[in-house]
């Protein structure tokens, strides 16, 4: 069953392309729409911002992304913990790679631009740290399942951590910021981006840019669940 | 209902006795925030009062913190497996978690108070509104002993319990701890209550939110 998967899904027949993997090709089309506009299209002219605000299609769009990828992963680690099946489990551990390395690249676009705008690439933001704060729970879950020899058991007992950090990781990084005061907009008395930031030229990229970046984790996934469903066919 | 809150009583009493009966892990317990304490004490070479009040308040919550750790981190690596085995045809893992967690709700209130008094009393006491930071401790025993609880039966099916219970804690239990500091604070300077409403809130969420998931995955954590 595994080699059928691969030989088809080596095929480039036009048909197969569009029946099966549209989705791939609208993920390459919108991130190059999104990278042409945050490259030459017109942007706002906003104060302190000014053209640093085209960061919104890259930096936004990757925390909206991982978001979505996490919350993938413990549904995966779910659906394990009903039925046993051990393909989930990859297909969890990889969404939240893939969630961790947009995690990353989120927080390192967020500096760029926190370097420009608020002065210094770290400032003190309680919405910075909860980001950091997930990346270590996420990065903890990852040393949880490297300390299992026995794959049924790191199966089971990470995708318990998984659910566990995922039930935490929604407070903090939704509740936790509004507490406090923070630079991001839409806390601590900071407008929204929705208020008077964003018009309707930025929305045109903006909201695509969310699938565009989301497609792309997913892909990511998909050939790093086929890489280890391979080498797990190929040790057998 | 009555039954099964009987079988609670009984698995408590069972904690209870098995905590009584290996004495030295409670003492070692007790001695090592008292030792915390007057390690951080000698180590500022703070005479009464001399530390500020945010590094007062955050040096204790802090001490607590990894007396919480550790002290939960034996809840399961006490009793063998064939035991716990044992204890899983008796009583429901819902049970069991429960009861693991409202015992070490109790150890963390002895604890914590104990801590605080020490602390107080070689630290001095700048503390403005006494009730509510009374009542912020036993908010940060209930939500420490409802976070760990988990995560220490998590770490104890590992290879390495001590270090992964560390690592998977501290950000697991930050949120928390950065609300319990905020009310602490607000309690240290005497402001008015109100201000505070709104983290008591959020404490509790978090608290329901861990306890609901605690109740819900820790099924499936024995059976392996």
């Amino acid at each position: 069953m595994e080699t059928r998967f691969l030989i088809e899904d080596a095929g480039f027949h036009p048909r197969y392309i569009m029946n099966k993997n549209w989705w791939k090709a609208l993920a390459v089309l919108i991130l190059t729409y999104v990278i042409l506009q945050g490259m030459l299209g017109v942007v706002p002219r906003q104060p302190i911002l000014n053209e640093s605000i085209r960061n919104v299609y890259f930096h936004v769009p990757l925390w909206f992304g991982m978001i979505t990828l996490l919350l993938t992963s413990a549904i995966y680690s779910i659906r394990y913990l009903r039925n046993g099946r051990f393909d989930d489990d990859v297909v969890a551990v990889e969404f939240a790679n893939t969630g961790i390395l947009f995690g990353i690249l989120g927080c390192a676009t967020g500096s760029i631009w926190a370097n420009f705008t608020w002065g210094e690439p770290w400032p003190n933001d309680p919405k910075l740290n909860s980001v950091a704060i997930a990346m270590l729970m996420y990065m903890a879950y990852m040393i949880l399942r490297g300390s299992f020899d026995d794959e049924q058991r790191r199966a089971r007992i990470s995708a318990v951590y998984n659910i566990f950090a995922f039930a935490v990781f929604i407070p903090l990084i939704f509740i936790v910021p509004r507490l406090t005061d923070s630079l991001h907009p839409g806390n601590g008395g900071n407008p929204a981006f929705g208020k008077y930031d964003m018009d309707n030229r930025l929305r045109m990229v903006f909201y695509p840019a969310i699938i565009g970046f989301t497609l792309l984790g997913v892909w990511i996934t998909q050939l790093r669940v086929r890489y280890r469903r391979i080498k797990a066919a190929l040790d057998e | 209902m009555v039954e099964s809150v009987r079988q609670m009583g009984a698995l408590m009493r069972k904690e209870f006795l098995l905590e009584w009966r290996q004495r030295y892990a409670l003492n070692g317990m007790l001695l090592y925030i008292v030792s915390a304490v007057f390690v951080c004490y000698l180590s500022f070479n703070a005479r009464r009062g001399q530390l500020t009040p945010i590094v007062w308040n955050t040096l204790f919550w802090i001490i607590l913190l990894f007396t919480a750790i550790n002290a939960i981190a034996k809840s399961f690596v006490q009793e063998r497996a064939s035991r716990q085995l044992y204890y899983y045809t008796l009583a429901s893992p819902q049970q069991i978690i429960l009861s693991k967690i409202l015992y070490n709700t109790l150890l963390m209130l002895v604890l914590a108070f104990l801590g605080f008094g020490v602390y107080a009393f070689v630290l001095g006491n700048p503390v403005g509104d006494m009730p509510l930071y009374l009542l912020t401790l036993v908010l940060g025993a209930i939500g420490f002993a409802s976070s760990l609880t988990l995560v220490s039966g998590i770490a104890s099916k590992a290879e390495n319990p001590a270090t992964l219970m560390a690592v998977m804690s501290f950000p697991i239990i930050l949120p928390l701890l950065l609300t319990l500091l905020k009310i602490a604070k607000n309690a240290l300077d005497g402001l008015d209550r109100s201000v505070s409403w709104s983290e008591i809130g959020t404490v509790l969420a978090i608290d329901a939110i861990v306890l609901t998931v605690s109740w819900l995955l820790f099924p499936f954590l024995w059976r392996s």
